[in-house]
């Protein structure tokens, strides 16, 4: 039993960070047909850039906004003068994307050494609590706790109002949104940075969670948010946490009980969706 | 009869094909300005570069006396135009409601009444407010694209063939829309059901190979049969 919550918690924790990762994609490819390979360079700049805010101030509160501001800032820096300029243009996309996750995870050994830093959590979500037998780490409760709250808030902006509305309309028809005299545009470059933000939440969120952060943590997150993506649907927003804690659960189990197989289990996980559903399960049609 | 839309030698490309070759024509307002043509004449695309979604490569479009063939299709949008796609461009996972609202652009009491006239017009829309875009028929759809154009105070409705692939009650419930509307907005029509383009419209132009080649009042048309056999292959 205390086996089972603690993999299942620790599947849950890992599933929220990839969440974090993966919404944006999933929202960036659906609105703007962009495969933003970047998204994972994204995610690394969070990290070390929070860690050294928080090791800075002192607050760790401070170093998730300052984290969230960087994620924003750049996803801002990259829509407008690297993405724009290839919209409609999925080679060229593909090959800026890609040459961007190299130059900024090399950018962040620049700035701030080529070595891993440790990471750690306030002092406040440090330990764990105890019921019973089954041992609760607080760290992980917070993880899942921000990965659900920034899903409700999510979820409530695209549901409840004008702008979310555009947003779910510009992901089924983008030349009709801009005929009813709506400025794409501008949505697309909201939506860049929020999914940078968000993504740059998860990096600064794993810090303390895997203990280190290191350049490369960028592309290792962004595989596990493209099998992700690819498993909840290419344009569903929930479905990207469904297959989030799916791929995180999965992970979580297997990496304990055939550790051999604990990636392989998501690239299978992705094949099968792949043959039965070819637009994930969630996916929208068209 | 004062222009209020005004095509000036317009050539668009699409890729490597030149499309439209020389389209002129004027709009009055109050009207409803009917384009003809066969299949692939180059009315879709006139409408599109209009809207600026095929932007043309020569010519001026001009609306109440604004170039505005060099806007993007959002500020095209802007300007007072609104558009009915062949397609009826509805958001399919979107219910009718949604659909409604992302097409206003300011809600207040203007677009209410509006939204009312369109919605006592079109009682199908009424009856399944809270049903996702994608689930209505054919002619529910193009109702619904028709109000959205609508619902904000456009002086001008550009609309693309309402009448395809649609049951023949539901083109007469379409016509006598449009009839409706004529008396509040100006219209410019695509539409290859003659009889309806005919009822409706009190110009036309005929384009063909991307030039428009003859134009008139209605009636002309309506008497010419030479006329309608060789630009439109009808009797």
């Amino acid at each position: 039993m205390e086996l089972f919550f603690n993999l299942t918690l620790n599947g849950l924790a890992t599933g929220m960070l990839i969440f974090l990762l993966a919404a944006g994609l999933t929202l960036i490819f659906g609105l703007m047909d962009v495969l933003n390979f970047a998204h994972g360079g994204l995610f690394a700049w969070g990290a070390y850039s929070g860690t050294w805010i928080y090791a800075s101030t002192g607050s760790f509160f401070i170093g998730i906004m300052g984290a969230v501001a960087t994620g924003m800032l750049l996803g801002w820096i990259i829509e407008k003068w690297m993405i724009k300029p290839v919209y409609g243009n999925h080679v060229q996309q593909i090959l800026i994307t890609l040459g961007l996750m190299l130059v900024l995870s090399e950018l962040l050994k620049v700035v701030w050494g080529p070595n891993q830093i440790s990471a750690s959590p306030p002092d406040v979500l440090k330990g764990s609590w105890v019921i019973g037998d089954i041992i609760i780490i607080k760290y992980r409760v917070f993880i899942i706790a921000v990965g659900l709250l920034i899903f409700l808030i999510v979820q409530y902006i695209l549901k409840r109002t004008k702008i979310g509305l555009v947003v779910r309309a510009g992901v089924m028809n983008k030349e009709m949104v801009q005929s009813l005299g709506i400025n794409i545009h501008k949505v697309f470059m909201l939506v860049f940075m929020v999914g940078a933000g968000m993504a740059a939440l998860g990096g600064v969120l794993v810090g303390p969670y895997s203990g280190v952060i290191h350049a490369g943590m960028g592309m290792e997150f962004a595989i596990l948010a493209f099998i992700v993506v690819v498993i909840g649907g290419m344009r569903s927003f929930p479905g990207s946490i469904l297959a989030a804690i799916l791929v995180g659960l999965s992970g979580s189990f297997m990496a304990y009980y055939v550790p051999d197989l604990s990636l392989a289990v998501n690239m299978l996980l992705m094949a099968v969706v792949l043959i039965f559903r070819p637009k994930g399960l969630f996916g929208l049609k068209g | 009869m004062n222009v209020q839309l005004r095509l000036n030698e317009i050539e668009t490309y699409i890729g490597q094909y030149h499309i439209l070759q020389g389209i002129s024509f004027e709009v009055n307002r109050g009207e409803v300005t009917v384009l003809l043509g066969r299949n692939g004449a180059g009315k879709t695309t006139t409408l599109r570069t209009m809207m600026g979604l095929n932007p043309a490569s020569k010519g001026v479009i001009e609306l109440n006396g604004e170039q505005i063939h060099r806007y993007p299709t959002y500020t095209i949008a802007q300007k007072g135009i609104g558009y009915v796609p062949e397609d009826q461009g509805i958001f399919p996972e979107l219910t009718v409601e949604e659909n409604m609202k992302v097409a206003i652009k300011k809600e207040n009491e203007e677009t209410s009444e509006r939204q009312d006239y369109i919605l006592d017009l079109f009682p199908d829309l009424k009856k399944y407010w809270k049903r996702n875009g994608g689930l209505l028929s054919g002619g529910q759809k193009q109702m619904l694209s028709i109000a959205r154009a609508y619902v904000n105070n456009n002086k001008l409705l550009l609309i693309d063939e309402p009448s395809k692939g649609l049951a023949p009650i539901m083109v007469e419930k379409v016509m006598e829309s449009i009839l409706q509307m004529k008396e509040k907005t100006t219209i410019v029509l695509v539409e290859q059901n003659f009889r309806m383009a005919s009822t409706i419209g009190d110009h036309f132009y005929i384009i063909d190979d991307g030039k428009t080649v003859q134009n008139g009042r209605m009636n002309v048309l309506r008497e010419n049969e030479e006329m309608r056999r060789k630009y439109l292959g009808i009797a």
